[in-house]
C-alpha cells in the first residue's frame, strides 16, 4: 500500500507529570510493561504499514524513543525518528517533517493510542472514496468508574464526557460536521449548505475523534502551507477541511498542475466521482450537478470529500493522554482488553513471570501482572494491578488498581490503591497511598499517608 | 353517539376502553389565516376554490371520511356563510356515520383563536386530528393514531404527532416543489421525537444553531432538510387547553410547536410520523396549487382523482395520456388536447386550439386558435379567439377578449375582463376589488386578513351593484380596451419573491440568480471559516458575534432598567433610613432578578449615590463635593459590600468617569477629589486605581481627561507602592 505513516509520539506532556520525564517520554510509558508506542507500531505492522516516521517533541525524548525503536523493531519496520520543537502542535509537527512525505496518502496516528482497530481499514475507506481526509471515529469512552478498591461495585453511572460533536451523512461514511475542543460545549452550528446538499445529517455526541487520520498528501501539504496559523490537526485542519468540503479552496490557490500529475484522478474526474458519490448517498442531487448544468457559471465548484471510518463498539480504542487514562488503559489491557497485551494469561486470568517470586500466603488476583524478577513477601495481596520488573515488595503489602513500574521498592505493610508508582521509587514501611502518583526515584517516608497527591522529586 | 363528557372528566379516565368508545374526531380549519391566495380569497374562501374542478375542502373531507373519522368540526371564519352554505348543500351532511358540524366565528384571526374557541365549546373529548381544509391526502390514519395512543399511554406529555414526508428541495432555490420554504427539523432517530423546528432560516446566514442541550439527552439526533411538514397533526386534548393557557399562541407551527419545543418546563413532547408511500400535502400557495393539481391528475392521490366520484364531482373519464374528459364537451375536430389535461362538463373548444397540462372547468367557452398551457381555468370562463395563455389561474366568469395574452404567473380573479390584444405582464394579479391600501407588517396583515374577509362576504351580496360601480371606475387603459379590473401592485420587496410562489415555472434568470447567491453564500462561509479558524479556541466567530450584539443590546436595556431600580431603592433607603444590611438584601434580590454581576451592582449603587449627592441642594461646587463626601461616608459599608474585588472597584471608577462625561457633568471638576475620598475610605484599593490608569493608557485623548486630572493621585500611589516593594 502506498501509504506513509506519521506517528505523532508527542514529548513529555505536562498532563502526565510526574509519570513522564526526559528519560521516559510519553511514548515510552509502560502499558502492561510495554511502551505505549509499541501498541501503535504493532497495529501498523499488522496492517502491513511499514514505512513510518515517528515524530517526537524534543531532542532528548527523540533519542530515547529512537533508541528503543531501533532495539525493538530493527528488522520489522522501516522507521525514521524525527525530532521537532516542543509546543509546535500536531499541525506544526507535520509541517516540520513535510519534506519527508512522498507517498500519495499519509496516515497520521497519535502515538499514545492503544487500539485494536486495523489502520488498514481506515486506509481502505480513505482510498475507496478518494477522500481528502478520512478520520477514525470511535465510541467515546465512558470514563472509567474508579472503583474504590474494597468497597467495589459502587459504580456511579457517569454521563459520558463529550469529546466531539460529529455530523454524519445517513450512510455514515462522510463527515459533515465536527466540533472539537471548547466548541463542543457551545451550541451546535451546522452549515446549512452542507445539510442542504445531503438532506439529512445525523449529529452524534457519542463519538470521539480517535486521532488517526488518512490525508491525501497534496491536500495536507497545501493546507499546512497555506494556513500557517493552523496548529492542531484536530482543532484546525480537520474542521477546516470539513467546513470547506463543498467549496474547496484546495485546488485554486495551490499548485493544480502538480496536483494533476501527482494524482491521475483529480480534477474533473475527481469531481464527477464525488458527485456520483454524494448523489448515491444523498437524497437530493448535489449542488455540483446543478451548478455545472447552468451554463452561466463558468467555473465548476471544487469539492473534496471528508470521510469517516467508525470503529465498531466492540473494538478497543483509547488515548493515553491523562493520568486517569494511563490507569484505565493499564487496567483494561490486563483486564477486558487483554488480547491487546499480546501476553498469554494463566488460568487465573493473570500473568506471573516465571522468574517472579511470591512469598507464602501471597495472592495475586485475576487481571494482574507481575513481571520479571519481582519479588513479593508474605501475605501480600495484589488486585487488578500491574507490577513491573525487579520490584522488591515486602510483606503484608496491598496493591489494588495500581501500576507499579520497574525497580520499585515497597516496604512491609504498605497499602497502595489506585496509584501509579514510577520506576526506582521507594515506599518505606506502612506507607499508605490512595489515588497518588509517585514520580521516578521518589522516596515515600515510612508510615506516611497520602491521598490524591502527586509526589515527585523537585 | 356516546354521552358527551366534559373535557376534564374525559382526561382523567383515559383507559383504552374509554377511548375506543369515543368517535374519532377531527378539527378542520376552513380558513388558512393567510393571504397567499389573494386576491381570489377576497371573494371566495380558500377551501372552496376548485382543485381540479373539485373544491379543496371536498378532498379533505373525503379523506377524513375514508380514514375512519366520524365527527368533523369545520371551523369557518372568513366567508363563513359561503362555507356553511356549501356544506349544507353538499352530500357530507347526509352521510351516515360521518357528521360534519360547522363552528362559525367572526373574530378569529389565527389558528390559535380558532382552537381556543373550540376548546370553549367543549366538543372534543379525546384525541383528534387537526388539519386545515386545504389538505390533500390519502394516507391511512390507523397506524399513526395507534402510535400516538401507545406513546400517550407511556408518556402523557406526548401531546402531538406530526405527519412528515420526504421531500426533495430544489438545491438552487431551497424551496420544495410545493413552493414552501425549506424546513429544518431535528428528530431523535430512535423515538422520533421532534427536537427542533425551523422554517425561516434566511436570517441565519448559512449556519443553523442547535442548542447544545439537545444532545444532552440524546446521544444522536438527526437533522433533516429533506422533510416536508404535511400539516396533519394527531393531537391530544391537551393541545386545545395549551392554546387556551398560552393565549399568545397564534400560529400552529411558529408559536405552538416552537413554543413547546423551547419550553421544557412543562415537558410536553411532539413526535413525528413519516409517511412513505401515501400522499399528503397542503396547498399553501399558488405553486403548491399547481403541483398538487398535477399530482392529482397523475393519480398520486388515488382514490381522490377526477374519474373517481368521491364527492359531488361530475362523471369524468380518463383517456389515454392522462386526459380526463367530462360529458357534454363540444370540441372542434381540429382542436388538440394534449397530455395531463382535464376538461370540465359542458365546455366548448374552438378550431385549432391547443390545450396541454391544464385544467379547464365547467361551462367554459374557448375560441379558435387559442393556446393554453399549464393553466387552471375555472368555471364559465370565456376565452375568445387567438388568445395565448401560459401558466395562469383564471377564476370563474373571467372574459379574455380576442388576441389577448397572459404571460406566465398571472392570476385573474372572478369576473375580470381582459381587453382585446392586451398582454398581461407576468405575475400580475387582477381583481375587480381594489387592493387594500392599508398594509401593515406581514404578520399583522396575515392575522388581520380574515376580519376583512368577513366584511368581504357581506359585500358579496351586493356584488352586482358594486360590479357596476367598479366597471365604471376602472380606467380602461389598465387592462386594454373593454377591460375590467384592477391590477394589484406587488407590494414592496414582494416582487423578488413572487416567482417562488407562482404557478409558473421558475424562469431561467431567477435560477441563475439563485445559483449565484448560492455561490456567494458559500464564499461567505469559507471566508468566515478562514477568519475564524486562526485559532481553534476562538471559533464562536462572526456569526456568533452578530447574535451577541443582539444580546448586548438586550442587556443594555436591562442594565438601564436595573440602574433605575437601584436608584429608586437607594433613594428609599436614604429617605426612610433603612439599615445597610437590609439595603444589601434588597440590592441582592434586584441583582438576581436582573442577572447582574457584582461589578454592575457596585457601579449602579455608586451611580445612585452620586445622583443622591446631586439632589441635595448645594450652592457652590465645594458644597456639592461635601455632599458627595458625606453620602459616601454614610453608605460606605453598602458600597464596600459590592466592591470587594478589584474588578468591581474598577467598574466603579469607570462608572464615575462615564457619569462625569455624560449624565452628571457637575462632578467632572471634582473627579480626582472624589476618587481620593473613595481611596481614603478604603472603597477603592490602590491596585484598582492603578489598573484603571493602565487600562486608559492607550485610550484616545478625550478619554484620558480624568486620568490626567487624577495624575497626582496616581503618581502618589505609584510611588507609595514602589516604596513598599
Amino acid at each position: 500500500m502506498d501509504f506513509q505513516v506519521v506517528v505523532l509520539a508527542g514529548g513529555t506532556s505536562k498532563k502526565l507529570l510526574p509519570l513522564v520525564s526526559k528519560e521516559v517520554p510519553k511514548a515510552l510509558l509502560p502499558v502492561a510493561n510495554r511502551p505505549v508506542l509499541s501498541y501503535v507500531l504493532e497495529q501498523l505492522e499488522l496492517s502491513n504499514l511499514k514505512d513510518l516516521i515517528v515524530v517526537v517533541e524534543g531532542e532528548d525524548a527523540a533519542i530515547h524513543v529512537g533508541g528503543w525503536i531501533s532495539n525493538a523493531y530493527v528488522d520489522r519496520l522501516h522507521v525514521e525518528v524525527a525530532a521537532v520543537h516542543e509546543d509546535v502542535g500536531t499541525a506544526g509537527a507535520l509541517r516540520a517533517i513535510a519534506h519527508h512525505l512522498t507517498a500519495n496518502d499519509i496516515l497520521v496516528v497519535s502515538g499514545d493510542l492503544v487500539f485494536d482497530v486495523p489502520p488498514g481499514a481506515l486506509a481502505a475507506a480513505h482510498r475507496k472514496h478518494n477522500a481528502a481526509v478520512t478520520t477514525m471515529l470511535c465510541p467515546a469512552p465512558v470514563s472509567g468508574p474508579t472503583e474504590s478498591g474494597s468497597s467495589g461495585g459502587k459504580d456511579k453511572i457517569k454521563k459520558p464526557r463529550r469529546y466531539n460533536i460529529i455530523g454524519l451523512d445517513p450512510s455514515k461514511q462522510f463527515l459533515l460536521h465536527i466540533a472539537t475542543g471548547a466548541e463542543v460545549e457551545k451550541d451546535i452550528r451546522i452549515q446549512k449548505s452542507i445539510l442542504r446538499a445531503v438532506g439529512q445529517m445525523e449529529i452524534r455526541a457519542d463519538l470521539m475523534d480517535a486521532h488517526m487520520y488518512a490525508f491525501k498528501r497534496s491536500v495536507l501539504q497545501e493546507v499546512l502551507d497555506e494556513k500557517d496559523e493552523f496548529q492542531s490537526l484536530k482543532e484546525d485542519v480537520l474542521p477546516y477541511l470539513v467546513r470547506s468540503q463543498l467549496k474547496s479552496e484546495l485546488l485554486f490557490n495551490g499548485v493544480p498542475q502538480a496536483e494533476e500529475s501527482g494524482n491521475e484522478k483529480v480534477g474533473s474526474q475527481n469531481n464527477q466521482a464525488v458527485v456520483s458519490q454524494i448523489m448515491a448517498n444523498a437524497s437530493t442531487p448535489s449542488f455540483h450537478e446543478l451548478s455545472s448544468g447552468n451554463s452561466g457559471s463558468t467555473h465548476v465548484r471544487r469539492i473534496h470529500k471528508c470521510c469517516a471510518y467508525i470503529a465498531s463498539e466492540s473494538r478497543y480504542c483509547q488515548r493515553l493522554n491523562s493520568i486517569q487514562a494511563f490507569s484505565d488503559i493499564n487496567r483494561d489491557v490486563i483486564g477486558d482488553a487483554s488480547h491487546l497485551s499480546g501476553y498469554s494469561f494463566s488460568a487465573h486470568n493473570n500473568i506471573i513471570h516465571p522468574s517472579a517470586q511470591l512469598g507464602s500466603r501471597t495472592t495475586v488476583g485475576p487481571h494482574c501482572m507481575l513481571w520479571e524478577g519481582s519479588q513479593m513477601g508474605d501475605k501480600c495481596s495484589v488486585k487488578r494491578s500491574v507490577i513491573g520488573r525487579h520490584c522488591r515488595i515486602g510483606s503484608n503489602v496491598k496493591v489494588v488498581n495500581s501500576v507499579v513500574m520497574n525497580h520499585v521498592t515497597i516496604g512491609d505493610g504498605c497499602s497502595i490503591q489506585g496509584s501509579v508508582i514510577c520506576s526506582n521509587a521507594q515506599l518505606q514501611e506502612r506507607a499508605v497511598l490512595k489515588d497518588c502518583q509517585v514520580g521516578a526515584g521518589f522516596v515515600v517516608t515510612a508510615g506516611s499517608e497520602h491521598k490524591g497527591e502527586s509526589l515527585a522529586r523537585k | 353517539m356516546p354521552p358527551q363528557r366534559k373535557g376534564a372528566a374525559a382526561r382523567v379516565s383515559e383507559d383504552t376502553e374509554d377511548l375506543t368508545r369515543h368517535p374519532l374526531q377531527a378539527i378542520l380549519l376552513a380558513d388558512s389565516f393567510a393571504t397567499k391566495f389573494r386576491p381570489i380569497t377576497l371573494e371566495r374562501p380558500k377551501v372552496l376554490l376548485p382543485l381540479v374542478n373539485v373544491p379543496m375542502i371536498d378532498y379533505t373531507l373525503a379523506w377524513l371520511e375514508s380514514a375512519g373519522v366520524e365527527e368533523v368540526f369545520v371551523f369557518c371564519c372568513a366567508h363563513s356563510k359561503q362555507v356553511i352554505e356549501y356544506l349544507e348543500k353538499s352530500e357530507w351532511i347526509l352521510q351516515p356515520n360521518f357528521s360534519v358540524v360547522t363552528i362559525e366565528s367572526h373574530n378569529s384571526v389565527s389558528a390559535g383563536d380558532a382552537l381556543r374557541l373550540i376548546y370553549e365549546r367543549n366538543v372534543i373529548n379525546g384525541d383528534f386530528i387537526l388539519i386545515s381544509g386545504d389538505t390533500v391526502s390519502n394516507m391511512s390514519l390507523t397506524q399513526v393514531i395507534q402510535e400516538h395512543k401507545e406513546r400517550r399511554k407511556k408518556d402523557s406529555n406526548a401531546v402531538m404527532t406530526m405527519v412528515i414526508k420526504q421531500s426533495k428541495l430544489s438545491p438552487i432555490t431551497h424551496q420544495s416543489r410545493l413552493g414552501t420554504d425549506e424546513l429544518f427539523l431535528a428528530i431523535d432517530p430512535q423515538t422520533k421525537q421532534l427536537l427542533f423546528y425551523e422554517e425561516k432560516t434566511d436570517n441565519l446566514r448559512g449556519i443553523i444553531p442547535l442548542d447544545n442541550a439537545l444532545l444532552g439527552d440524546n446521544p444522536s439526533i438527526c437533522l433533516h432538510n429533506d422533510k416536508q411538514d404535511c400539516y396533519i397533526d394527531i393531537c391530544s386534548q391537551e393541545v386545545l387547553s395549551l392554546f387556551t393557557d398560552n393565549f399568545d399562541y397564534q400560529h400552529l407551527r411558529r408559536h405552538f410547536v416552537k413554543g413547546l419545543l423551547v419550553d421544557d418546563i412543562m415537558g410536553y413532547k411532539i413526535f413525528t410520523h413519516e409517511i412513505h408511500s401515501s400522499y399528503a400535502a397542503r396547498i399553501d400557495n399558488y405553486r403548491s396549487y399547481d403541483t398538487i393539481s398535477k399530482d392529482i391528475i397523475q393519480r398520486w392521490t388515488y382514490p381522490f382523482v377526477p374519474d373517481v366520484m368521491f364527492s359531488g364531482n361530475s362523471a369524468t373519464h380518463l383517456e389515454r395520456e392522462g386526459m380526463y374528459r367530462a360529458s357534454e364537451i363540444e370540441q372542434s375536430r381540429s382542436a388538440r388536447i394534449g397530455t395531463f389535461t382535464v376538461i370540465g362538463k359542458g365546455t366548448r373548444i374552438g378550431n385549432n386550439s391547443n390545450i396541454s397540462n391544464s385544467v379547464i372547468g365547467k361551462g367554459c367557452s374557448i375560441g379558435s386558435n387559442v393556446s393554453i398551457t399549464g393553466s387552471y381555468i375555472w368555471d364559465s370562463v370565456t376565452i375568445e379567439d387567438g388568445c395565448d395563455i401560459r401558466h395562469a389561474i383564471i377564476c370563474d366568469g373571467v372574459v379574455i377578449k380576442s388576441g389577448a395574452a397572459l404571460e406566465p404567473g398571472v392570476v385573474l380573479s372572478f369576473n375580470v375582463v381582459i381587453g382585446q390584444q392586451f398582454i398581461v405582464p407576468s405575475y400580475s394579479k387582477v381583481s375587480l376589488y381594489q387592493q387594500p391600501t392599508v398594509e401593515d407588517s406581514d404578520e399583522e396583515l396575515e392575522y388581520a386578513d380574515n376580519s376583512s374577509g368577513t366584511v368581504d362576504s357581506s359585500i358579496t351580496c351586493t356584488m352586482d351593484t358594486l360590479n357596476r360601480e367598479m366597471m365604471s371606475e376602472t380606467p380602461a387603459s389598465q387592462l386594454g380596451p373593454g377591460g375590467v379590473g384592477h391590477v394589484w401592485s406587488i407590494c414592496e420587496g414582494g416582487h423578488e419573491e413572487e416567482w417562488r410562489h407562482s404557478v409558473a415555472p421558475i424562469p431561467a434568470d431567477k435560477l441563475a440568480e439563485a445559483t449565484q447567491s448560492l455561490e456567494d453564500d458559500l464564499e461567505f462561509l469559507n471566508l468566515d471559516g478562514n477568519a475564524l479558524s486562526t485559532s481553534g479556541e476562538l471559533k464562536p466567530g462572526r456569526n456568533g458575534t452578530d447574535s451577541e450584539d443582539d444580546d448586548a443590546e438586550d442587556s443594555r436595556d436591562d442594565s438601564i432598567y436595573y440602574e433605575k431600580e437601584v436608584e429608586a431603592t437607594f433613594l428609599r433607603a436614604v429617605n426612610e433610613n433603612i439599615k445597610v444590611p437590609d439595603v444589601i438584601l434588597e440590592m441582592n434580590s434586584l441583582r438576581l432578578s436582573y442577572n447582574m454581576t457584582s461589578a454592575d451592582c457596585a457601579g449602579a449603587i455608586f451611580y445612585a449615590m452620586m445622583k443622591q449627592a446631586l439632589e441635595i441642594p448645594h450652592a457652590t461646587a465645594g458644597e456639592l463635593r461635601k455632599n458627595a463626601a458625606s453620602i459616601i461616608d454614610a453608605w460606605n459599608n453598602l458600597l464596600k459590600f459590592y466592591s470587594k474585588e478589584i474588578d468591581d472597584q474598577i467598574e466603579v471608577i469607570m462608572k464615575f468617569e462615564e457619569m462625569c462625561l455624560e449624565s452628571v457633568k457637575e462632578f467632572s471638576p471634582h473627579f480626582s477629589q472624589i476618587l481620593h475620598i473613595l481611596y481614603d475610605k478604603d472603597i477603592l484599593e490602590e491596585d484598582a486605581i492603578l489598573r484603571w490608569a493602565d487600562e486608559k493608557k492607550d485610550a484616545e485623548e478625550s478619554d484620558k481627561v480624568f486620568v490626567k486630572q487624577s495624575e497626582k493621585l496616581i503618581q502618589w500611589l505609584r510611588e507609595a507602592s514602589e516604596e513598599e516593594d
